[in-house]
């Protein structure tokens, strides 16, 4: 047991913060730290500079243009990018699909798809859920019926995020619809040109339309596209969601979120004094800190254990649950923090209409509260997580 | 001790829930929100010709109610049904001004011909009552109000400022010279502005005004409250509706013991709130108001805050669209936590008051 970083990873923290101090655009970390919207460009334009630095797959292997790294660089890189303001990676394309195709596509899916996830060619979103199927995942209705060297795709999928960007979409469909719910479910590439293909968006309770739906009508897929065996995607979506939950401790995010909030709460004015100096609200401050900080610890614990070859698990339920209930406790109390001001809703589209209304910080507050119960909503809801623990860690 | 409402006032429950079922839909709120105005001008005559105003004022000052009942009444409704018509702007400004013997203005509010809004938070100020910046000098004011509610629909402004002899109560008609609105939605789906005002005329009416500004604040908290809790009983409705009809592994949500345990949490705490409102609106007028009203929008905070999170999270990614009534809801019952002193505002003077 050693907490310190060896110097070989204070070397690399140094590396990555020159590399920041360089090379991250002004604008887009000055949109992030005032939680601005990113437009697609902005997202491309990050992705390209880290790509060109061999930074933007840091959890592939070398082999498939991966940095490689370890638990603990991955977690500096994310402490550094996220004390820079820095966007955070898109995760369709590279934390969820590239593992899944390194593991299960054949060559020539790896070497067509996969640098096109590199160098921004190819936006992926996810097909997963769907109007039926939520919790219950594998309820999903979505059909594909082989004809020829295509698969007919009919049916439509749900909280598609940032679809609106995408120009692929990894779906999950029903290939046997005679099977099992978990056993006739395939993993398919879809090219989201082809015709027959719809995106609708779908406007959230704080007034953005981050998520869509996307329909398919009688969609030709080739079947180069399945990835693996067909009525074997369950299993390739039960992978993909492990994958995805060892960054869904989101503790940059907390991080970046506590900064925000202990700003907001030296600003802010209450009674005589400041209220940071409350004591009400600074024990408020204080708890979520402490918690943040054990859960920093377990998010590396956990994830180290994978790195030694033990795949992140049951265990990274926990990181979801805990990750994502500490981030909602922050933008809580942040819009606590704000008193009467959390009140006004300016839409984010008149660029400058809150001037003169409320500070800047608190422009996106009461929004990123509201679209933030999100949180614990997707990629298995806390009570799925909470399930998975009870059964498959504690044996009950 | 009785728990039951009176005939009179049963009647305008039933009255009042009848109507606004009936205006109100979400694909209607919806509509009105994304509006200009904001609200429903027809909506609000017949409210007024319902007698929904005057129950909020005594016979002396025009109206039949007047009680904390009468307002709780009235605003649980309104809450219940997501309405967004300026109740809460003749609750204040018309109580202020019938105590300050404006009979005649009061009439016209009663009537829901004549809209005042009392414009007293100022930037900066949390939930100050008294102003801090604002001054009338030789009967003009300068200054910067923050979320005046309804402020463009307003005919006339009650301004808080501090004059020679203190806090003092103005009255400012819109289109004033030097008077100037930034309006706004505000994530309840209510409509606000900040208030500009720059050496405006204004019609002084009381001077000292504080310790009456802070007693109809106390009502305006109760009637807050009461709104909270009609938002919290619909959330509630919604959910259960949910989890009977949603279908996941075979059978509805809600025949997990996990969601209903947690359902049945919200009920006991949905109780506790009634309780708290009801302790609140008896109290109103006693020595005991202030104390009560504390208490109870800490516990308002707190239960409200639950019910929208869990009702959110109970229903899913469904819970998260702006197309589906809860929304509002659940945004309406945790933006009255920004109202009037939030959760910890009130437990830290609830502590105060105690220990005198």
């Amino acid at each position: 047991m050693d907490l310190t970083y060896t110097a070989e990873e204070t070397a690399f923290r140094e590396e990555v913060r020159a590399f920041l101090a360089e090379h991250l655009p002004r604008d887009l970390s000055e949109k992030v730290r005032l939680g601005r919207p990113l437009s697609k460009q902005d997202h491309e334009a990050w992705h390209s500079i880290l790509n060109g630095r061999g930074w933007l797959a840091g959890n592939w292997p070398k082999a498939f243009g991966g940095a490689e790294w370890t638990a603990t660089e991955r977690h500096i890189f994310e402490e550094e990018t996220t004390r820079a303001h820095a966007p955070r990676i898109v995760p369709f394309g590279l934390t969820m699909l590239g593992p899944v195709l390194q593991h299960f596509g054949t060559k020539a899916q790896q070497e067509h798809f996969l640098p096109r996830i590199l160098n921004g060619e190819h936006w992926w979103c996810q097909g997963y859920s769907e109007p039926g199927a939520g919790s219950d995942l594998a309820s999903l209705k979505t059909r594909a019926v082989r004809d020829g060297d295509d698969y007919v795709v009919t049916g439509q999928k749900t909280w598609t995020t940032l679809g609106q960007y995408a120009n692929w979409i990894f779906c999950l469909v029903r290939t046997d619809p005679t099977a099992k719910a978990q056993e006739g479910i395939s993993f398919l590439l879809i090219d989201m040109a082809s015709p027959g293909v719809t995106v609708r968006p779908i406007v959230l309770l704080d007034g953005g339309a981050e998520v869509n739906e996307v329909f398919f009508h009688d969609v030709r897929v080739p079947v180069a596209n399945l990835v693996g065996e067909e009525n074997k995607g369950w299993t390739y979506a039960k992978f993909l969601l492990t994958h995805e939950r060892t960054n869904i401790a989101g503790i940059g995010f907390s991080n970046a979120g506590l900064e925000t909030l202990k700003r907001i709460a030296h600003a802010e004015r209450d009674g005589a004094g400041r209220l940071i100096d409350n004591p009400l609200f600074a024990a408020r401050l204080a708890r979520v800190e402490i918690d943040l900080m054990a859960l920093s610890t377990t998010n590396l614990r956990i994830l180290s254990a994978a790195a030694r070859g033990q795949a992140p698990g049951a265990d990274s339920s926990m990181l979801k649950v805990k990750g994502t209930v500490i981030r909602q406790e922050i933008n809580d109390l942040t819009r606590r923090a704000l008193g009467p001001m959390a009140l006004p809703f300016v839409s984010e589209g008149l660029e400058g209409a809150n001037d003169g209304i409320a500070p800047d910080y608190a422009r996106p507050v009461t929004a990123q509260y509201f679209n933030n119960r999100k949180l614990s909503i997707f990629g298995g809801s806390n009570e799925v997580q909470r399930s998975i623990i009870a059964k498959q860690v504690l044996g009950l | 001790m009785n728990f039951t409402l009176t005939e009179d006032r049963q009647m305008m429950q039933d009255s009042l829930r009848r109507f606004l079922t009936d205006r109100y839909s979400a694909e209607r709120r919806g509509a009105l929100i994304a509006a200009e105005a904001g609200f429903d001008r027809d909506i609000w005559r017949d409210l007024a010709d319902l007698g929904a105003v005057a129950a909020l004022f005594g016979e002396d000052q025009g109206g039949f109610g007047g009680a904390g009942f009468d307002i709780a009444l009235v605003f649980e409704e309104l809450g219940r049904a997501g309405a967004l018509e300026p109740m809460m702007e003749a609750l204040i400004a018309g109580g202020l001004l019938a105590e300050m013997g404006h009979g005649d203005l009061v009439a016209r509010i009663i009537a829901g011909e004549l809209i005042v809004t009392l414009a007293y938070l100022e930037p900066d100020g949390r939930y100050d009552l008294s102003p801090r910046t604002t001054r009338l000098t030789e009967d003009r004011l300068s200054g910067h109000k923050s979320l005046v509610g309804h402020a463009e629909a307003a005919d006339l402004f009650l301004v808080t400022a501090l004059g020679p002899e203190g806090v003092t109560l103005a009255l400012v008609p819109r289109g004033a010279d030097g008077l100037s609105l930034t309006a706004y939605p505000t994530a309840d789906g209510m409509r606000a502005a900040e208030l500009r005002l720059d050496a405006t005329p204004a019609n002084t009416l009381l001077t000292g005004a504080l310790p009456l500004l802070e007693r109809h604040i106390a009502r305006a908290t109760l009637a807050c409250m009461a709104d909270t809790l009609g938002a919290m009983e619909t959330a509630m409705a919604l959910t259960i509706t949910h989890l009977k009809t949603r279908q996941q592994f075979g059978r509805p949500l809600g025949k997990f013991q996990v969601l209903q345990h947690r359902m049945a949490d919200l009920a006991i705490e949905l109780e506790q709130a009634r309780s708290a409102v009801i302790n609140a609106a008896g109290q109103l007028g006693t020595n005991q108001e202030a104390r009560h009203i504390s208490a109870a929008k800490n516990l308002m905070g707190r239960t409200a805050r639950l019910m929208a999170e869990e009702a959110i999270q109970l229903h899913g990614g469904i819970g998260m669209t702006a197309e589906y009534a809860l929304a509002h809801f659940a945004k309406r019952m945790v933006m009255a936590d920004h109202k009037f002193g939030d959760e910890d505002h009130h437990l830290a003077r609830f502590i105060a008051l105690s220990a005198t």
